[in-house]
């Protein structure tokens, strides 16, 4: 049991250390978020009143409203940054390292999700903090609350990352990843607009929106920075995570990725 | 007990056969190199090796340990040295070995007392703090043995580790690579395209087009070939009309 724990405690480390040293990472996921909720939410105030929704007990000004889809945001851009490492460290050669460990494949796996997890975990509260200084408050029980569920939501997107990065041939084919996956997840959904303002736009993109796993992601961290649980999102969101990650531990082969011309 | 046991392995991209039943032991202690030319199978024959591509045909033993059957006691006795640098140059020597370390499930004491010894073995003490990126290709080569060696295998696999080296490096690393083989009783599996890197008293085995092709100790095989390395090479390695097994 030791060196499963020791083997764990490597690899979350080794993340933490890349994450350190690669400080630009860090302020980047950061500014993508708050350029959202500075400049984006300042200028849709207007255009986009709020109606009393749950879990929200009054109405509520824009910014209030984005902040959970933004915390999700970063949570969905890093799960797909892992891919892109994971691609990377394909074609590096560093994944050969990982996967020349004694230890079972499918925990080495679980292990790299896990730890792009809880650094993603760092900016989503990095990102809390600075939000609270610009005036975002949501409870304090709240955002202790809302840990799991944003541990869980990043682990569904890493899972869904590795479960892509699985299918790219080469590092290359990222950038499809990101108008083919990113964006479609992210604005149909319910980070930026409620669903009720969808539906009044358009059945059919509100349908969209209402079978988007990731609405259900911002819809769970939401209700539990606002001490409420969600459990339609919740049960969603585990079944999700759990079939992401048995579908990308099964479909990683290594054969595809190690050897592109074999000699 | 061997270090290293092949028997009856092939192996195919699709309809291309890339192995064909090649089959070699390796004994405890013995220095080994496989030659071959580009694209005779090496690579190949070390993912399976390293159990990065499944085994179609064909067994593997490390250490007694079967591939198929055991691989994590296999991978136990197994140390390897990549073609390709696998290290993590935004980190320090020290921080990659500790990391390998982990991945290999030692304990910290255990970490401790590895890192420190195999640090002082490659020479690396003084540079230990030292981000990977700042070091040479030679120290980079020393840093990735002393990776493979941590965890104690009584296998080192070195995959073109000299590629990429000035001569003087080659050289050196091939050296150094004889003398943990004779102090430590390590064995060692060194795969090359570069006939000076082999010694009289080596093991050698030759693969071309996917088939072993010549197997035995090295002086032994020269003599039966014109008392010549090269001409032995050259003369089993030329190339066929298809190109693929025969």
């Amino acid at each position: 049991m030791n060196a499963y724990w020791q083997c764990l405690r490597g690899i979350v480390l080794r993340e933490w250390l890349r994450f350190v040293l690669q400080r630009t990472r860090f302020l980047s996921a950061l500014v993508r978020p708050l350029l959202w909720l500075v400049v984006f939410a300042a200028g849709f105030r207007a255009a986009l009143g709020i109606s009393v929704i749950e879990p929200y007990d009054t109405y509520i000004p824009y910014e209030v409203y984005i902040i959970p889809g933004l915390a999700c945001m970063i949570l969905l851009f890093n799960g797909m940054q892992g891919s892109l490492a994971m691609v990377y460290d394909r074609e590096m050669g560093s994944m050969r390292v990982l996967l020349t460990s004694p230890l079972p494949r499918t925990f080495l796996l679980c292990s790299k999700l896990l730890a792009t997890a809880l650094i993603s975990l760092l900016q989503v509260y990095g990102f809390l903090a600075i939000a609270w200084v610009y005036g975002v408050q949501p409870p304090a029980m709240g955002l202790l609350l809302a840990l799991p569920a944003l541990l869980l939501v990043a682990l569904m997107l890493s899972a869904l990352g590795l479960l892509l990065s699985n299918g790219i041939r080469q590092l290359e084919n990222f950038a499809g990843v990101m108008n083919f996956v990113i964006f479609p997840l992210f604005f149909l959904s319910s980070a930026l607009y409620p669903l009720w303002k969808m539906r009044d736009a358009s059945q059919w993109l509100y349908w969209l929106c209402a079978v988007n796993p990731f609405t259900h992601a911002v819809e769970l961290v939401r209700f539990a920075l606002y001490e409420r649980l969600a459990g339609l999102a919740l049960a969603i969101c585990l079944g999700l995570t759990v079939l992401f990650t048995l579908l990308a531990v099964l479909t990683f082969n290594p054969q595809h990725a190690a050897l592109r011309k074999p000699g | 007990m061997n270090a290293l046991t092949v028997q009856d392995l092939s192996f195919a991209y699709g309809p291309r056969q890339a192995l064909c039943e090649v089959g070699f032991s390796l004994a405890p202690g013995r220095f080994a190199a496989l030659l071959g030319p580009n694209g005779a199978g090496k690579s190949t024959l070390i993912a399976l090796l390293t159990r990065l591509y499944h085994l179609q045909r064909g067994e593997i033993h490390v250490g007694g340990h079967s591939l198929r059957d055991a691989p994590r006691a296999a991978l136990k006795q197994l140390g390897v040295v990549f073609q390709q640098s696998t290290l993590d140059l935004d980190l320090s020597v020290e921080q990659n070995l500790r990391y390998h370390a982990a991945l290999h499930g030692l304990s910290r004491r255990h970490t401790d007392l590895r890192v420190e010894a195999e640090l002082a073995r490659q020479g690396l003490n003084e540079r230990r703090r030292e981000k990977v990126r700042a070091l040479n290709g030679g120290h980079r080569r020393r840093v990735e043995i002393a990776r493979a060696l941590l965890h104690e295998p009584r296998l080192l696999l070195l995959d073109e580790a000299s590629v990429g080296l000035d001569p003087a490096s080659r050289l050196g690393l091939n050296q150094h690579v004889r003398q943990l083989c004779r102090e430590h009783d390590l064995s060692v599996l060194w795969t090359t395209h570069l006939l000076d890197e082999v010694h009289a008293d080596d093991a050698l085995m030759i693969l071309h087009q996917g088939r072993l092709v010549a197997s035995g100790q090295v002086d032994a095989l020269v003599q039966e070939h014109d008392g010549d390395l090269g001409r032995l090479f050259a003369g089993l390695t030329r190339p066929t009309a298809t190109g693929a097994p025969a």
